[in-house]
């Protein structure tokens, strides 16, 4: 469970990124946070593991107060939890094994890392993940031989290969195509759900956050200004979050997106069992 | 929910799946040639250091010169030597200026000369000659020569460091001119201009920033070289320090070096920002 | 006929630039010239023109007397030019193994201390830099005697530099993303530098190495001329008793080395990236 209280980011700009975001998520839930760009989403998401400092508030997971580690312990209190990133953020240069692997680096003494011989059943966990995200046949390529959605599945991996407590996931369809985004978030929930992992799901696109989150929080300008299930997200509140927009056409051209996809993976089903 | 997938929960056994992996190897796929190379750097390292001859004697001899030297480092003096410091200096900077001066004036129709899409094929062959051989050519090598022909003195540091800019910036300009956008010089030779019109309109907008970027970098790269160039009798400051190394003034050689490192530092900076200025 | 009428009243004049302008460009351009003639009437104060005149004759003289090289004296360069070779490599791989740490000292994302030491580590480099390995090889065949082991801390400490600058430059360009990432699994500062920064340097890495290489291979073989060992010695014996068959030789040597190497460079370096 993570409980975020009155949580304060003041850049040493003076920008003011979040005020007073206050939450909880209860295991196995699947959290969308929207928000137009420049709305602290992003921000959120790394105060949890402190990838960016709060400067005020707190943040627990799981009775463990984030917020008042020091390093080593925020080293350990990192590998609990998962990331996934915007534009994959995998380290391109290293095979898609490594990648994977990397994600034990918080358990494993640094000789076992620099000369990568983790454990054996890190490396069976591995592999089984890349099964799991469908890449089991391209552990041994350099990550940046791979497609977008590849790349993306990888980080996926990574991140799972953490045994994270919780799950953040940073706009992971920024850079993908419609249909491999809602590949991407559907394996995303799929693997929270399997596992009971709660997520944050930062997300621009508001559709594609109430297809598949279990509760939606709205950004603006650093505050909280919706927190309620999907459906409650009404014309009113996206208004309020994103000011005037045609809602109902964006929604319909996904609907049809949807059903086009529907429709071809029926189509290879029947060649399928045509064959 | 997919019914293939193995559940993924903390801590689940192993199950089927393998529990080794190798990296594979990156740049050398074949297992023969990653043995033989590495045995063949092994044996070439123990023969190179096998090479090495060191006369223990001279060298404790010498630690007490590096003593000294360092000593000299630490504490300059600038003032016994002044007045072949300040002679050395003055010729270095004169000549590193005017070398570069020439040596791009030089170098612009070499340059242009050699980028094959503006030049025809002899006088392309001709220009890439020039600068092939002005690069081979070390500046050390280029000065001995020069001082046989000219005597010693200021002069053929000049020659020398002329020499060298035209092969520097003559390259690193045709390259540039041939890098440049051929829409741009299309749009103008459709225009029905002539081939000066279209190196002007064209290929001078283009390739113009760069060129004063190069010209200020060689400029740096040629007051080092002054310091060089004038220990086989070229002038500057490099025959200085080489006249107060052969006394043992080390305090003199301290002097001389901070004040290359400090000139070097300077230009190094306000040459890179001139750079982003002009650009 | 112009396709757009005008009045002549009306027609606006073109300048390519503002007339202030202009005339801060004609000023510069002037301050050039007059700065040029300066510096030449104080370069070439001490300069002996009897000499210069003379120089197209003196230099068909040389050609004469150097032409045609002195075959025979190859056996005589085999092993100056493996020493020459040996100092080259193992100046490099000197260069290399100091430079390394300086620059993740030197940049600005890896350094542990941006206070004190990456200022030391910016000056070890640019101090490397600013001096000339031919320098350097003064300097150290004054303390350590003339020698290989002389040449290869030159080339060495004049590496440094080199190969510290691209090398901190290319660390501080790595993707910031890549290092997040790690950094979220719970690494520490050495797992991060080593799965997020180093992949991602190393292709620069072995680059810029390689090229250096290529650049201490012609710094090598004129070391000897100050007595740090390798074919530059031969060149400097035989400048002595002005053996110019001799010289020509070992220049047509030296470039035939140098032509070689940095075929291999190029190669190696494509190979690579």
């Amino acid at each position: 469970m993570l409980t975020v209280d009155k949580l304060t980011k003041v850049y040493k700009t003076g920008d003011k990124a979040l005020t007073d975001v206050s939450f909880t998520v209860p295991k196995g839930q699947v959290v969308g946070l929207i928000g137009p760009s420049g709305a602290g989403k992003s921000t959120l998401i790394r105060c949890v593991n402190r990838l960016v400092e709060p400067t005020e508030g707190t943040v627990r997971l799981n009775d463990l107060d984030i917020t008042r580690l020091r390093a080593g312990e925020l080293r350990r209190a990192r590998r609990r939890i998962g990331m996934i990133f915007q534009e994959y953020a995998l380290v391109e240069r290293l095979t898609v094994m490594e990648n994977v692997l990397s994600g034990r680096l918080g358990y494993v003494p640094f000789w076992r890392s620099f000369t990568r011989r983790f454990p054996g059943e890190d490396i069976a966990k591995a592999f089984r993940l890349l099964d799991r995200v469908g890449l089991s046949a391209h552990a041994d390529k350099r990550a940046d031989a791979l497609s977008g959605g590849q790349r993306q599945r990888v980080g996926i991996a990574r991140a799972l290969e953490q045994d994270p407590e919780l799950l953040l996931v940073d706009e992971p369809t920024a850079s993908l195509d419609p249909k491999t985004s809602r590949q991407i978030m559907r394996l995303i929930v799929e693997i929270c759900r399997e596992s009971g992992l709660p997520a944050i799901i930062n997300i621009h696109d508001v559709v594609l956050a109430q297809q598949f989150a279990d509760r939606i929080i709205g950004l603006q300008a650093g505050r909280v200004v919706f927190d309620g299930p999907a459906t409650g997200l009404t014309e009113a509140v996206l208004t309020q979050i994103y000011g005037e927009e045609d809602w109902t056409a964006m929604r319909q051209a996904a609907a049809e997106d949807e059903a086009a996809e529907a429709e071809q993976r029926d189509e290879a089903k029947k060649m399928m069992r045509a064959l | 929910m997919t019914d293939t997938a193995a559940p993924v929960s903390p801590g689940v056994s192993p199950g089927p799946y393998p529990t080794r992996w190798k990296r594979p190897p990156q740049m050398i796929k074949s297992r023969f040639w990653r043995y033989a190379l590495a045995i063949g750097a092994l044996v070439w390292l123990v023969l190179a250091l096998g090479t090495i001859e060191v006369n223990w004697q001279r060298v404790m001899v010498g630690m007490e010169r590096g003593q000294r030297f360092i000593a000299g480092f630490l504490q300059p003096d600038f003032t016994t030597r002044w007045r072949d410091i300040s002679t050395g200096l003055i010729e270095s900077l004169t000549m590193t200026l005017t070398s570069t001066v020439v040596g791009v004036l030089i170098s612009i129709p070499i340059g242009i000369g050699a980028a094959r899409n503006v030049a025809p094929g002899w006088i392309y062959a001709i220009c890439r000659g020039i600068i092939a051989v002005s690069r081979a050519l070390q500046e050390i090598i280029v000065a001995i020569f020069f001082v046989a022909l000219f005597g010693f003195g200021a002069f053929a540091g000049f020659l020398t460091l002329t020499f060298a800019t035209i092969g520097f910036i003559g390259k690193l300009l045709a390259e540039d001119i041939e890098d440049i956008d051929e829409s741009q010089a299309e749009a103008i030779r459709a225009t029905g201009a002539s081939w000066f019109q279209l190196i002007n309109y064209a290929i001078q907008p283009q390739v113009m920033p760069r060129l004063i970027g190069l010209s200020l970098y060689r400029l740096d790269i040629n007051f080092r070289e002054s310091a060089v160039i004038g220990i086989v009798g070229a002038g500057g400051i490099g025959a200085t320090l080489n006249t107060a190394l052969n006394r043992y003034e080390y305090d003199s050689a301290g002097a001389v070096l901070l004040i290359i490192i400090a000139i070097v530092m300077i230009s190094e900076y306000s040459s890179g920002y001139l750079r982003r200025w002009v650009q | 006929m112009s396709v757009i009428d005008i009045p002549a009243a009306e027609r606006p004049v073109w300048h390519h630039r503002t007339p202030l302008g202009r005339l801060a460009i004609y000023a510069g351009w002037l301050g050039l010239v007059a700065l040029f003639v300066w510096c030449w009437n104080i370069m070439t104060e001490r300069t002996m023109w009897v000499f210069v005149y003379d120089a197209p004759h003196a230099a068909a003289d040389l050609a004469s007397r150097a032409w045609p090289p002195r075959w025979s004296y190859m056996d005589r360069l085999w092993q100056p030019l493996w020493d020459t070779i040996n100092i080259a490599t193992l100046g490099t791989l000197l260069g290399i193994v100091l430079a390394v740490p300086l620059a993740f000292l030197a940049a600005s994302n890896t350094t542990p201390s941006r206070m004190i030491l990456r200022p030391v580590a910016l000056f070890c480099i640019v101090a490397s830099r600013s001096i000339n390995s031919l320098i350097w090889a003064l300097l150290l065949v004054s303390i350590l005697g003339p020698g290989i082991l002389a040449g290869i801390l030159a080339i060495g400490f004049r590496s440094v530099g080199f190969i510290g600058k691209l090398l901190y430059e290319a660390i501080e360009e790595t993707d910031i993303a890549q290092i997040e990432a790690i950094t979220a699994t719970g690494a520490t500062k050495a797992q991060i530098l080593n799965y997020g920064i180093v992949p991602q340097v190393l292709p620069s890495f072995y680059g810029i190495s390689v090229f250096r290489w290529d650049i201490n291979i012609r710094e090598s073989a004129i070391l000897g001329l100050v007595g740090a060992g390798g074919i530059g010695a031969q060149l400097q014996a035989s400048l002595n008793v002005l053996a110019w068959p001799q010289v020509t030789l070992i220049i047509l040597v030296i470039l035939a080395t140098v032509v070689v190497s940095e075929w291999v460079s190029a190669r190696v370096r494509h190979a690579i990236i």
